[in-house]
């Protein structure tokens, strides 16, 4: 299946205008190449992965000196970060499963039954993705916090000293906050492949007496998978990374892996122990990352 | 047109608002609102004032603006041109070590930026490279961070270009720099621009890495935010939100006023 995905891709690499006529140069100065790469390969190395090798060296130092295992002991045994792994995990795969699903709908009605502005909204979704995080759960405080919008209306309404929204500290209002926040990172790569789609096939379809449902799911979910499956896999590698939503929600009882390394760093001094958690994090998103970046290059995405 | 009934088209179109509106219009409107704001216990926020702003554009908030902005700014024009060099570089490379180096490239996006920042503050709290308590660390964290975001639109950018241009300049005797200079980069100004947009709005709301290693005298605006609402300020921190949003727009139409001017070359 690998062989038969890539070889036309590196066949026309090759017939591609350009690569013949840059090939041969670089072929006589394959060196020059590489000692070209160097300076900015030297700067990485610097300020990106000598500070990472440190990190991996230090969970591996106790603070009673000496090299050994003892801080992965310890933190695999604490409570804490079994617990804060366990959130992380399930909330990262909720929101995922959540931004797909809202994701998928959202496109499909701007792309194919279009309304007046529908631009303007995909256009809007772009500068969505500019902003920070946080402040959707800022947003949320004042939607569904304790003197909120919504329980304001409740109470309003009702006369009530309390309103029945007091979700926003436990891990539901940080799953609200980052399928709000991550959806927009698939609808536009779905409105990437929609535009794609050769809408005759949607007529046909209509015209044999498909109906909508059918069409969905006999001709625009198999073209919406790989933009799916690569939309789907960022948004569930930065989940696992996500810091400001859950730090913003101030919950104490909400605890990721981010917020465990942040806690243990800042708040304790456990060096070793937020190396640890911090190991721990980056295999989980990097070994993520790796399959998203297989799948989207399938995808041709 | 999927939907064909009338009827139907109106009933899709009802789903959708409900769906957008209060996932993804309401929370923009309602921070905006509570930043004009001094209560809010009701439907909507109470006790309309501008001293949020007022607050949100002196003294030490307005410090942190500018702190914000200079480290966008030089933290995305260092990305950029780490990030192009090693993209322009990458693409001269064969194919096997053209892959290395994107991998390299890619991996401060899958890394998470709280361990970024704490393997900055790790490396740089230590001999020989002595940053911490000094506005460059967190520098150097936004340019690590948003070097991977530019090197990808960059790289992507650059296999999309046609390399007719080049060689045509090449085949009449430019030098290879003279090709880069007035061809190549060029050719690439709009996706550059657009790099430099996307790691501006990336550096200004940076929280995660920054919360780690900000010293006293450099703080920027999202920590300020969240100073503000960790001690229930929430109303002046929607308007030192709002101030941040707004900065972050106003410099990303600037930069693709410059896109569409270059577009027209």
């Amino acid at each position: 299946m690998t062989d038969v995905m890539h070889k036309p891709r590196a066949v026309t690499g090759r017939s591609r205008p350009g690569g013949g006529g840059r090939e041969p140069s670089t072929a006589q100065r394959p060196f020059r190449a590489l000692v070209w790469a160097l300076p900015p390969v030297v700067l990485l190395a610097v300020f990106f992965l000598y500070p990472l090798a440190l990190v991996v060296q230090q969970s591996f130092q106790p603070d009673t000196g000496g090299t050994s295992l003892e801080p992965y002991a310890d933190v695999f045994a604490s409570y804490a970060f079994r617990e804060a792994l366990w959130t992380t995990v399930w909330l990262a795969v909720a929101a995922t499963a959540g931004c797909l699903v809202l994701g998928f709908v959202l496109a499909l009605v701007i792309a194919f039954v279009p309304f007046p502005g529908a631009k303007a909204v995909a256009r809007f979704i772009d500068v969505f993705l500019s902003f920070p995080s946080f402040l959707i759960t800022l947003a949320l405080l004042f939607i569904y916090g304790t003197v909120g919008m919504a329980n304001g209306l409740w109470t309003d309404a009702t006369g009530a000293a309390e309103g029945p929204f007091q979700f926003l500290t436990t891990p539901w209002g940080v799953l609200l906050a980052e399928i709000t926040y991550f959806t927009p990172f698939v609808v536009r790569p779905l409105l990437a492949a929609f535009s794609q789609l050769d809408t005759a096939q949607l007529e046909a379809a209509s015209s044999l007496g498909a109906r909508a449902p059918r069409i969905v799911r006999r001709i625009i979910l198999p073209e919406a998978l790989p933009a799916l499956a690569a939309g789907g896999s960022l948004v569930l590698v930065l989940c696992l990374n996500e810091f400001g939503i859950v730090l913003f929600t101030g919950a104490k009882g909400v605890t990721t892996l981010p917020t465990l390394v942040y806690g243990k760093a800042m708040l304790e001094s456990d060096y070793p122990g937020a190396c640890v958690v911090a190991v721990v994090n980056v295999l989980i998103s990097v070994g993520l990352y790796g399959l998203y970046r297989v799948v989207s290059r399938r995808a041709g995405a | 047109m999927l939907v064909h009934s009338r009827k139907a088209r109106w009933a899709v179109w009802a789903l959708f608002l409900v769906l957008f509106l209060p996932l993804f219009a309401l929370p923009l409107l309602v921070v905006l609102g509570a930043s004009f704001a001094t209560h809010w216990s009701s439907v909507l926020p109470s006790g309309a004032t501008i001293a949020n702003y007022r607050a949100a554009t002196r003294g030490e908030a307005l410090q942190a603006l500018t702190t914000s902005l200079v480290t966008a700014l030089v933290a995305s024009l260092l990305a950029l041109a780490v990030g192009t060099w090693a993209a322009l570089a990458a693409a001269a490379l064969n194919k096997r070590h053209r892959k290395i180096m994107d991998a390299l490239f890619v991996l401060p996006v899958a890394v998470p930026s709280v361990v970024v920042g704490l393997a900055i503050l790790v490396a740089f709290s230590q001999p020989p490279f002595l940053l911490n308590g000094t506005r460059w660390i967190v520098i150097v964290a936004h340019t690590v961070l948003v070097t991977a975001f530019a090197h990808q639109s960059v790289s992507a950018a650059i296999t999309r270009l046609d390399p007719a241009y080049a060689q045509a300049a090449a085949s009449l005797g430019a030098s290879p720099a003279y090709v880069l200079w007035r061809v190549r980069l060029p050719l690439l100004l709009p996706s550059l621009t657009a790099a430099a947009g996307l790691c501006f709005a990336l550096s200004m709301g940076e929280l995660s890495a920054t919360m780690m290693l900000y010293p006293p005298d450099w703080t920027p605006l999202p920590v300020l935010v969240y100073a503000a609402t960790d001690r229930g300020a929430l109303f002046t921190g929607s308007a030192v939100a709002v101030v941040l949003m707004a900065a972050t727009l106003l410099v990303l139409f600037g930069v693709s006023r410059i896109r569409t001017r270059a577009s027209y070359r």
